[in-house]
């Protein structure tokens, strides 16, 4: 059992999503970066798919009353133990960890995961992994449907599975850095000719801001505004992870893992790796390339 | 229909009116249990079929432009689903002006329609239904309700659609039902999926 002691801004249990199930509705979710969450998952001996947590740029605080293996992957953050009274690994005011590497967790101590000092989002896996219920195959919170466990509230006890895998022998993985700018790679369609050629020449050729509006569900740009060659309404459509849709203010929004089944604006393209930005902060700096560099 | 690339792992077929989307979903479900088609997600919407999670889109794009869909008829397979509805809605004097009928004459016409399921989205188990006529399409609301019920059986545009949760909603709401229409314990889960022939029966 975990017991959660601070929530912090956001956090939510995630795993790898629920797919298949887009033509009745249902958003795929999961981890913003599956691939720092499958790493936490091998780092504690976890098949990949094992659920775990994804915290959101303040941190939070866990209590767990059984031993166990925890791994921090994601920003660049203090992560800190504090053992109970009494056990070996004790020392005044909690020891300072890393993160991307292994650390036990005697039964009872605390793990204080501390605010992001550069990126925003950290995952953390569990020895046993977060055993929620499954919902359609999936332990992940969908903000936007609501399928899932609700995001983890202070006091919370979250159940944990039994360990089937043993820690990773690893001192320390590599964090890679946050950049200031994201260099994003690009393909244009389904509907790039529904803007004008000026517009796509904006796209490709000027640098967007990540706006403080954004969340699971996508992530909001800032920038020049992308005009439409066909002003025709769009009907409903299909979206995939890393749709770039633009609405009628012209301001293109990047579709992240909550992201709605079907749209109704037009996706003027599709951004090929969309995990850099579930570290991206406010401000900053997008430029999109296209697929041939 | 008109084949265009979606990123990397994708493919959205472009079709001509929602027959031709119909036949191509029924279609690419087909080759996909009959072991000829590997995706993720084949998603039917208006106009369009989306194939997410694909290998090799370029492989096969190509082989889908050599498929022709069966007609839509084989659809019919996917069942049929009377939803037991109480007319009360608030909005049915709004339908009423706009079809230019009197209320009972509006429920007349949505209890004798056959509906079929177009596709699904804007929610788990929210599906699209087409049925009426396009002359009778009507505008949503300008200002949404912050809170449509679970049940609330609605039209907007040319469609109808039943609010599978309580949720906020701009259509106009003509009746409501009792029918679980999403249910995560359910295979599958959504009661209405497309394809699905659907009566709007009185309760």
């Amino acid at each position: 059992m975990i017991e959660v002691l601070r929530a912090g801004a956001l956090t939510t249990v995630q795993d790898q999503g629920r797919p298949g199930f887009a033509h009745l509705g249902v958003p795929h979710s999961g981890a913003l970066d599956p691939a720092a969450l499958r790493l936490a998952n091998r780092l504690v001996g976890n098949p990949e798919a094992a659920a775990g947590l994804e915290i959101t740029l303040t941190g939070c605080a866990l209590r767990v009353t059984r031993a166990a293996c925890v791994a921090v992957t994601g920003a660049d953050v203090e992560v800190r133990i504090d053992h109970p009274v009494g056990s070996a690994g004790r020392s005044a005011g909690g020891r300072a960890m890393d993160v991307g590497r292994p650390l036990s967790l005697a039964a009872g101590a605390v793990l204080r995961i501390g605010r992001a000092r550069a990126g925003l989002r950290n995952w953390l896996a569990v020895s046993g992994g977060i055993d929620v219920p499954p919902v359609l195959g999936s332990r992940a919170t969908d903000t936007l449907s609501g399928l899932g466990p609700p995001p983890v509230r202070d006091g919370d006890r979250l159940p944990l599975g039994r360990p089937v895998g043993h820690p990773a022998p690893v001192d320390l993985t590599v964090v890679p850095p946050v950049p200031d700018e994201l260099r994003l790679t690009l393909r244009l369609g389904p509907r790039h000719d529904w803007f004008t050629p000026a517009a796509l020449e904006l796209l490709l050729g000027t640098a967007y801001t990540v706006s403080p509006v954004g969340n699971r569900v996508g992530a909001r740009l800032t920038g020049a505004a992308l005009a439409r060659a066909v002003t025709a309404e769009l009907p409903s459509e299909g979206l995939v992870l890393g749709a770039v849709q633009v609405p009628a203010d012209g301001q293109p929004l990047i579709f992240l893992a909550d992201h709605p089944t079907t749209g109704g604006y037009p996706v003027v393209g599709v951004v090929a790796d969309v995990t850099p930005l579930a570290q991206a902060r406010p401000g900053t700096t997008v430029r999109f390339h296209g697929p041939q560099r | 229909m008109r084949i265009r690339p979606v990123g990397a792992h994708a493919l959205l077929l472009d079709c001509a009116d929602l027959d031709e989307v119909q036949a191509w979903r029924a279609e690419l479900w087909r080759r996909r249990e009959a072991g000829e088609l590997t995706a993720v997600e084949v998603v039917p919407a208006a106009r369009t079929v989306l194939v997410d999670g694909v290998p090799d889109p370029v492989a096969v794009a190509a082989r889908i432009a050599r498929w022709t869909p069966g007609p839509t008829t084989t659809a019919a397979a996917a069942g049929e689903v009377e939803v037991p509805t109480v007319y009360d809605g608030p909005d049915l004097p709004a339908v009423a002006g706009r079809w230019g009928v009197d209320v009972p004459a509006v429920v007349e016409r949505l209890r004798h329609t056959e509906f079929r399921v177009a596709f699904c989205g804007f929610a788990p188990g929210f599906a699209y239904l087409t049925g009426l006529p396009a002359e009778l399409a009507v505008p949503r609301l300008a200002t949404p309700r912050p809170r449509v019920p679970a049940g609330s059986v609605a039209l907007a545009g040319p469609y109808a659609g039943i609010y599978p949760t309580a949720s906020p909603g701009g259509w106009l709401l003509v009746g409501r039902t009792a029918l679980t229409l999403f249910d995560v314990h359910a295979d599958p889960p959504a009661r209405l999926t497309p394809g699905t022939r659907v009566r709007l029966v009185a309760a």
